[in-house]
């Protein structure tokens, strides 16, 4: 309990409607100019110093976003946004070529120090409790990739990982040294033609995180990419593509701020993962963006995709996210299982607060033999906020013997709010076996009344009862993130009750 | 010395005045049986006294130890010694019990400034009071009353009162709902509690329950209001003759 106790003091010490990373960093940046056009796509391109094929291949993407149309069935209601009206492309103005992470803008790094992110190559010690009864867990480090606006403005251990042989650098980079890697992966999870954003994407997308772990390899330390979108009405367009290949590990965490502004920001990123045989990925995602304040005014647009594929026999796939922030949340990180015996992960918490929309959830498609997947989602609406778990379970004729468990469970503070569950099961062979659980509660008055005559303050049962709730998810993060996240998740919640 | 003052208390719900300047005094080491028909305010009158929000006091006043209770939190009064065992226990998914006991017992010993006290000790003294009340070490791993019965959930209750320690023990109908084996359990873990420095309120529907728990003084309670006070002995009588002969006097 001595976490439950620390997020309640934790919750004290802020002001209500603060956003803890909703400053701005003060530096000159370089954009490209306003709006979206095959100049745009060219501009982006150019300043990436990127080969024809990649110009060829977003020029394509851009072409094919212009015949479509934004999609509308989730369910979350905003303004039209105004393409026209965005950067597509900020970067940080170098003062000159950075050779060494201490020729990065001192503000910069300033900005990562206040968000807790060590840009520097030591290991983290702190913030880890150690096991009950046990030694205090050895050091662990933790290898950063911080994307500032549109560029990578750091990767830290590189060295180290690549003495082991894994690949951790901005996509960017990787599009120049190794186009062998990521013409054969990008877009083959996600094609350029997948969906509105995922194609938007494609065209502008201008950096994010490549990785790649040789067969055989266990990646030595955790792998993590910290996104900031730090411009005033810029968008931020990652791309993240992660393959691992026979027999390897890797587990990757992703966590993202952004400064409190009165306008909406626009945020569609495009993740892919390729697990081949034996290999598997963990994917982890703190996401934390600018949710808007208490009227609602301002707030990212997270529309994001997220898919891998388990390409191999015996693969495995873990997406878990605490998905906290954002005014609107669009997102269904999935798991096509292609290779038999694969398995596929889903471990979710998402809260909404104040008037956030969340319609988040996702897919499992099983094609191989004996495939499994396993969804456990947490949703928490509070204020007059909306939550919706959506997600889609399937059986190819072929996956025989496919598997799969869901269960759903909503909680509602106060009575403003809503949580939907919208599942969608279709399974073309009769050997599959798909179970679904859902329930809804309620933190309600009586559950509030009883904790408070036993002593607790009113945050504080509400504490206990959404760590209670959260538990099983929390516990698929890797430690460092579940200590963090907890705080996270009392810190959304605060002024939901009294 | 008076533990509890409870004034000319008025209290409306919804605009509606349920208890219509209610009095009662119950002093350190006794036992106060509170009966009444169903609708009588009873149930009322323990949620103003614990601070259940929804109520509304238009007059009276109530004096605990001395000090205004009325402007105090619910936790704030827990931590001074009310205590409230609920006649139907919420369920709390997901919270482990033990975890709950222990936030709640340190949460109150942080409000009057002791020393929170460590995992271990605590896990003992759990066991103990667990064991006399015959609560399985099984439920305390379990979700907050998920799962339990009846009995278990009103062992619960108990456990967690016979734990805080508290001064003032008010249960809420603790009969309902239980046969008589569980009864005597519940009952022998409430007259343990006995202690010149504790009051014990006992609210109930059925003369039954003081014939495990007695009362040093019975109230009868009717349309909001405490009409008659006397010895364990009117209890029998109102056993023997109903509440409708007060129906008059209210
Ligand atoms: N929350 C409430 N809203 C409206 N009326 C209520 C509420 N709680 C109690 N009452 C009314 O107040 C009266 C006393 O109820 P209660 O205190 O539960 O009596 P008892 O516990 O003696 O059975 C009843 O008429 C009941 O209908
Ligand atoms: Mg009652």
């Amino acid at each position: 309990m001595a976490a439950v106790q620390e997020t309640v003091d934790r919750v004290r010490r802020i002001d209500v409607d603060q956003y803890r990373y909703g400053f701005e960093t003060l530096i000159e940046s370089e954009k490209a100019p306003k709006g979206l056009s095959e100049d745009t796509v060219r501009f982006i391109s150019a300043k990436k110093h990127e080969p024809a094929w990649m110009l060829e291949w977003r020029l394509e993407a851009y072409r094919r976003w212009l015949t479509m149309t934004e999609p509308t069935w989730a369910r979350v209601d905003y303004p039209k946004i105004d393409y026209q009206d965005i950067y597509y492309y900020a970067a940080p103005k170098p003062k000159k070529a950075l050779t060494s992470i201490d020729e990065i803008d001192p503000e910069i790094l300033k900005t990562y120090e206040k968000l807790g992110i060590p840009l520097r190559e030591v290991a983290i010690l702190e913030g880890v409790e150690p096991p009950a009864g046990g030694e205090p867990s050895p050091s662990r480090k933790i290898a950063v990739d911080a994307v500032f606006d549109s560029v990578s403005v750091a990767t830290t251990f590189k060295e180290e990982l690549r003495k082991a042989g894994v690949i951790f650098m901005p996509i960017s980079e990787a599009i120049r040294e190794h186009p062998e890697l990521v013409k054969k992966y990008l877009g083959s999870v996600v094609p350029t033609s997948d969906n509105y954003f995922a194609t938007l994407n494609s065209a502008v997308f201008s950096d994010g995180s490549f990785v790649y772990v040789p067969p055989g390899v266990r990646c030595p330390m955790e792998l993590s990419t910290y996104f900031r979108i730090n411009e005033r009405n810029t968008g931020q367009f990652e791309r993240t593509l992660i393959i691992a290949e026979r027999g390897s590990y890797v587990s990757y965490l992703e966590g993202c701020t952004a400064p409190q502004r009165d306008e909406n920001q626009l945020h569609a990123a495009v993740v892919e993962l390729v697990a081949l045989d034996d290999a598997e990925i963990k994917y982890s995602t703190v996401q934390n963006w600018y949710p808007g304040n208490s009227e609602g005014k301002g707030g990212i647009y997270n529309f994001v995709t997220k898919r891998g594929d388990c390409r191999g026999v015996n693969s495995k796939i873990s997406w878990t996210q605490v998905e906290t922030g954002s005014a609107i949340t669009w997102k269904y990180p999935s798991c096509i299982l292609r290779g038999d015996n694969s398995r596929g992960e889903f471990y979710s918490i998402a809260i909404s607060n104040g008037h956030q929309q969340v319609d988040s959830g996702t897919k499992m498609l099983h094609l191989g033999k004996n495939t499994t997947s396993r969804i456990i989602s947490k949703g928490i609406a509070a204020g007059v906020s909306q939550n919706t778990y959506r997600g889609l379970v399937t059986a190819h004729r072929k996956a025989t013997g496919a598997r799969n468990y869901t269960a759903c469970d909503s909680l509602l503070i106060g009575d403003k709010c809503g949580a939907h569950t919208v599942p969608y099961v279709e399974a073309k062979n009769s050997s599959a076996l798909f179970e679904h659980e859902a329930t809804t509660s309620k933190i309600s008055e009586d559950v509030l009344f009883y904790c408070t005559q036993r002593g607790l303050s009113q945050e504080e049962a509400v504490g206990l009862v959404v760590n209670g709730f959260v538990k099983d998810v929390l516990q698929q993060l890797p430690m460092e993130f579940a200590v963090e996240a907890q705080k996270l998740i009392s810190i959304s919640l605060e002024g939901s009750v009294g | 010395m008076a533990l509890l003052e409870v004034k000319d208390l008025q209290v409306r719900v919804d605009e509606r005045e349920i208890l219509h300047g209610l009095s009662l005094t119950v002093n350190e080491g006794e036992i106060h049986a509170i009966m009444g028909p169903n609708g009588s305010g009873k149930s009322t009158l323990s949620h103003v006294i614990a601070g259940k929000p929804g109520y509304e006091v238009t007059g009276g006043e109530i004096l605990f130890k001395g000090d205004d209770l009325l402007e105090m939190a619910p936790d704030e009064r827990a931590a001074k010694g009310v205590f409230l065992a609920f006649q139907y226990p919420v369920e709390i998914p997901g919270v482990v019990t033990m975890n709950f006991l222990r936030t709640a017992y340190n949460a109150q010993r942080k409000a009057r400034g002791e020393t929170e006290l460590m995992a271990p000790e605590f896990l003992k003294k759990v066991r103990e009071v667990a064991k006399r009340l015959s609560i399985p070490q099984d439920m305390l791993k379990r979700g907050v009353n998920v799962g339990f019965s009846g009995g278990e959930k009103k062992r619960n209750e108990i456990l967690q009162m016979a734990l805080f320690e508290p001064s003032l023990c008010i249960l809420d109908e603790m009969d309902s709902g239980l046969d008589i084996d569980a009864l005597r359990i519940a009952a022998d873990g409430v007259n343990a509690l006995r202690a010149p420095d504790r009051a014990i309120v006992v609210i109930t529907h059925y003369q039954r329950l003081l014939n495990y728990i007695v009362p040093d003084v019975v109230h009868v309670m009717s349309k909001g209001r405490v009409v008659k006070s006397g010895g364990k002995e009117l209890a029998l009588e109102l056993e023997a003759s109903g509440y409708a002969q007060f129906d008059d006097a209210a």
